[in-house]
């Protein structure tokens, strides 16, 4: 195929991005400046920002048979680049607290966010693979960027071991797919798989695709890494690992396990609904247990995305748009949440986790804890909360796909979580003790910082009482509605 | 546009008061006894003009208004009012009002945040009051809740923690379900006509499989019941009246659970007619249980409020068995059950407050012969138990005897069994005085008696009380063009021309 110009502006956002990963990359090697790095980073991602309508007027463009450039996978690589915006504002201020060199990390994430970006625009299972790696050996190195921090080596080693095999099944489902049909592009498959149907080879690798996957997502019962990896990384890296790592998987799910009507079958579909019962049970009960308030985050997200999968599953437009905007929700919620970690963690001498460091924090910072119970309360789905909202969706779209078995577990599982969620809201307005009287006052971020902390409670209130926009915008660019 | 200002007032004083915190308490308590009176006042207007209301597109609601909100699912923020949202609007205010006087004195920390959530709650609930978008009021449903879960939570007593906590997951859990039971309904309209909607009107009388409404009933039902609250689900109601701090206690116990009957008359019936009527022995059944079992129980505590709180139990047994009934004397023996137990209830959560701000203890065992020392506050308290027992001549009386006259016409054995339950509201209300301000006094106490404000508060309550005793008219007319809309058999109407 020939390149035109019309290609070059559909790939603009994938290569602003890099350029600006490599411009980071220099600019931290030779000019050792905090501010300076910072500010590329901001204004590199701001320009990839900018680059998504520009790229928009030539979408959907097929650039080579690897990259599919249409509205969703621009809309969705907008929302990955907007959080990764929001752990680099959480980031530069706990990194300056802790003193830590912080340009590396910044060039790190840019990466990441590559990645993210191709995974949500890939059509072939060889993009797919390079965007996972590519978002995967980023986060090795991101989860252990403290280096006098233990558990964040040890959250690093442990991802590393565990991600390596969950790429390893990835590929050999994919061998295994590939040795049927012959074929790695997602609309040949699914065109190929209508007309013959599938074979025992195609069963087994579609089999590991989804274990692979499911690891990503850190779905029960391939969730054991999550707590501890959550637990040890440091908070802005913990809500980066929350929300784009797991949303870019995510969104490759959407696009083509349904935008595209691929693979659907009986099977797979089993197989997923069991998944997402048993996060969504798993995922609560086991939160109900933990006193660390990053656990319990942990354990709340592997919940969450079982209740994206019951969206998911519902199939149809239903399903990409409350996905869409559950996914959205869940974004703006972890990053508020885990930034209040991260503007603790940053007068602690460890990481501010435990839930007594958070006791009697309304009284002392109440717009810190108002945020925070904000955060919670959107979680929990309690309404003038954009997870409220996304909550009413996943039930719409359960009951209009008859789901009645996962209806009743979100709803179960809706009703175990308001317990932690609960339990943490409660402590922030106990009595204050003295043992965290230094911790809590003397927590600070730059204006960075308490910047991405206003944004995500402005749009988890303002898109939780007026939807409507959000909920266009959706139907406008994943569904071509409207 | 009035309906949204009564739910606006409240929720900008309920902030204005949070931020007027730092000039000084008083001015926070006089920001929302503002607001509420201009509120009060504004409900006031729509009442006195409602017989002026003669061509309304819809029979029975005086005031409606709809802004579009979420056109994807044809959610609107759809508010109306008639006569049986007009009685509860004006009782949420009225106790909203006493609520703010009683925790004068008694808040003294963090004043400003207690009259936020106070005014947001209430704001709330307002707004369920008036919601006729099934959306709408689930949203508004839940405001309520989250504000009365930070009352209960912060400024509450020993165990408000575990209160709080439990009480918000009881209502929560099950308020879920009727969230499914609300999309389910829309989505059966939906299927059928290919558009979404959440209207009330639209979605009255749209014909549902009776397997399938069964199921959607019962998610309703479940809500409410839990609010109400009915024997089984009731566990939680003791222990968030009995840790909630006094304000908490009248809204709980004056308000909060009403909007579980309203719900019951507004939605679950008119709704699914059949399937509730298929239910309705099982739940009359139930509401006795509740009259008697509420009343056992309360007979048998020593923790004043937890004994007011076991009464509410077996007073909104009353409540639930008249809804169940369905005949216009039993619904209107339940609209005037529930202002009558709001007000005598209400008042005796207050004088509990002021026992405790006083005496520093709830256990009546600690307590014997107040009235000497207090003999105004006892006077008054005396008052509001007897109002509670159904003294002839106070409101609670009227609303019990319509009841049980409705329900005799249903359901004879059941309102027999019912009307025991009056014996037992007479001994445990005697019990109560008895044992608090009656007797020899135990010790010495020194407490000051009830002072103006106490009385001010307490006199608009009893006021009221004798009035509604003595000409329950004007409530029944307000509500009764409710139920002609209904269409509620008004086969019993000569029997009440015969009273």
């Amino acid at each position: 195929m020939t390149f035109t110009a019309e290609h070059f502006v559909a790939l603009l956002p994938i290569t602003v991005l890099a350029i600006a990963a490599i411009v980071v990359m220099l600019l931290v090697a030779f000019v050792p400046s905090r501010t300076l790095a910072t500010a590329a980073t901001v204004a590199g991602l701001a320009a990839t920002l900018v680059s998504l309508p520009i790229a928009a007027r030539v979408a959907p463009l097929e650039v080579t048979p690897l990259l599919d450039v249409d509205g969703p996978a621009l809309l969705y690589t907008g929302w990955l680049l907007l959080c990764t915006l929001a752990v680099v504002g959480l980031a530069a201020g706990y990194l300056a607290a802790r003193r830590e060199p912080p340009g590396e990390l910044y060039v790190l994430l840019l990466t990441a966010a590559l990645g993210a970006a191709v995974l949500a625009a890939s059509s072939h299972f060889a993009s797919l693979f390079l965007g996972f790696e590519l978002l995967s050996v980023s986060l090795f190195a991101l989860l252990a960027y403290s280096r006098e921090h233990k558990p964040g080596l040890e959250a690093g080693a442990k991802y590393l071991v565990l991600s390596g095999v969950s790429s390893a099944f990835l590929l050999f489902g994919i061998a295994l797919v590939y040795a049927e049909v012959g074929t790695l592009e997602f609309a040949r498959i699914s065109e190929l798989l209508a007309a013959e149907g599938g074979g025992f080879y195609v069963a087994a690798g579609l089999a590991f695709v989804v274990a692979g996957i499911a690891f990503k997502l850190s779905l029960v019962p391939f969730h054991l890494w999550t707590p501890d990896v959550y637990q040890g990384a440091p908070a802005p890296i913990t809500a980066f690992l929350a929300t784009v790592s797991k949303g870019a998987v995510f969104v490759v799910l959407l696009r083509y396990f349904l935008g595209a009507g691929a693979f659907e079958s009986e099977p797979v579909l089993m197989a997923l609904s069991l998944l997402a019962g048993a996060s969504m049970l798993l995922g609560n009960v086991l939160a109900l247990l933990q006193q660390n308030v990053k656990r319990i985050l942990a354990y709340s997200s592997i919940a969450h995305i079982g209740y994206l999968l019951v969206a998911f599953i519902a199939g149809g437009d239903v399903a990409v748009e409350s996905a869409s905007y559950y996914l959205a929700a869940y974004f703006a919620s972890t990053i508020g949440a885990f930034g209040i970690v991260a503007v603790l963690s940053s007068a602690a001498d460890d990481e501010a986790e435990m839930l007594a460091d958070y006791r009697g924090l309304f009284w002392r910072r109440p717009w810190l804890a108002g945020v925070f119970s904000l955060m919670l309360l959107s979680l929990a789905g309690i309404p003038l909360t954009m997870g409220f909202v996304a909550k009413f969706y996943v039930v719409a779209a359960s009951i209009e796909a008859s789901l009645w078995v996962l209806l009743a577990l979100v709803i179960v599982g809706s009703a175990i979580g308001l317990f932690y969620y609960l339990r943490v809201l409660v402590t922030l307005y106990l009595d204050p003790d003295d043992a965290t009287l230094e911790l809590q006052r003397q927590a600070r971020l730059p204006a960075a910082g308490y910047a991405v902390l206003a944004a995500s409670s402005a749009v988890v209130l303002w898109l939780g009482i007026v939807p409507a926009p959000l909920i266009d915008l959706v139907r406008r660019a994943a569904l071509g509605l409207v | 546009m009035i309906l949204a200002w009564l739910i606006v007032i409240p929720l900008a004083a309920g902030a204005l008061a949070w931020l007027a915190e730092r000039q000084s308490p008083r001015l926070v308590r006089w920001i929302a006894l503002l607001a509420l009176g201009v509120d009060l006042a504004l409900v006031a207007a729509i009442w006195l003009n409602a017989p002026a209301v003669t061509e309304t597109p819809r029979p029975g609601w005086l005031v409606e208004a709809e802004w579009a909100w979420i056109p994807r699912f044809g959610i609107g923020f759809h508010v109306a009012m008639d006569g049986l949202s007009l009685v509860m609007v004006a009782l949420t205010l009225f106790l909203g009002l006493v609520s703010v006087a009683c925790s004068w004195t008694e808040i003294t920390e963090r004043v400003g945040f207690f009259h936020a959530n106070l005014l947001w709650s209430l704001a709330g609930i307002v707004g369920v009051f008036v919601a006729v978008d099934l959306f709408l009021f689930f949203f508004l449903w839940e405001v309520m809740l989250v504000p009365m879960y930070f009352l209960i939570a912060i400024w509450g007593h020993e165990n408000r923690v575990y209160s709080a906590i439990k009480f918000f997951i009881f209502t929560q859990a099950s308020s879920l379900l009727m969230l499914a039971s609300i999309v389910g309904l829309a989505f059966v309209n939906a299927s059928a006509t290919g558009e979404w909607t959440f209207n009330y009107f639209d979605l009255l009388g749209i014909d549902v499989a009776p397997s399938v409404s069964m199921w959607l009933m019962l998610g309703f039902f479940v809500a409410f019941a839990v609010k109400l609250p009915m024997v089984p689900l009731h566990t939680w109601l003791p222990d968030a009246h009995t840790d909630a701090p006094t304000a908490g206690s009248v809204i709980l116990a004056g308000i909060l659970l009403k909007t579980g009957a309203y719900g019951l008359i507004r939605f679950v019936v008119p709704l699914f007619p059949d399937a509730a009527m298929r239910i309705a022995p099982i739940a009359m059944a139930l509401a006795v249980a509740g009259i008697l079992y509420g009343a056992v129980l309360a007979f048998a505590q020593t923790d004043f409020k937890r004994l007011v709180a076991y009464t509410s139990v077996s007073h909104l047994g009353f409540v639930l068995l008249g809804v169940f009934a369905w005949n216009e004397l039993a619904l209107q023996g339940a609209v005037m059950e529930m202002i009558a137990h709001g007000l005598s209830t209400g008042g005796l959560f207050a004088v509990a407050g002021a026992l405790q701000e006083r005496l520093h203890t709830r256990d009546m065992s600690r307590m014997g012969g107040l009235w000497a020392q207090m003999p105004r506050m006892g006077a008054v308290g005396l008052f509001f138990a007897i109002a509670s027992l159904g003294l002839p001549g106070l409101a609670n009386f009227v609303a019990e005897f319509l009841v049980l006259l409705g329900a005799w016409s249903v359901a004879p054995v059941f309102a027999a069994i019912a009307a025991t339950g009056l014996v037992a509201a007479a001994i445990y209300s005697l019990v109560l005085i008895q044992r608090s301000f009656h007797g020899r006094p135990r010790r010495e106490i020194r407490a000051a008696d009830f002072d103006r404000r106490e009385m001010a508060y307490s006199a608009a309550m009893i006021v009221v009380l004798i009035w509604l005793g003595l000409r329950p008219q004007p409530v029944l007319d307000a509500a009764r063009p409710t139920f002609e809309a209904l269409g509620v058999a008004a086969a019993v109407a000569d029997q009440e021309a015969a009273q």
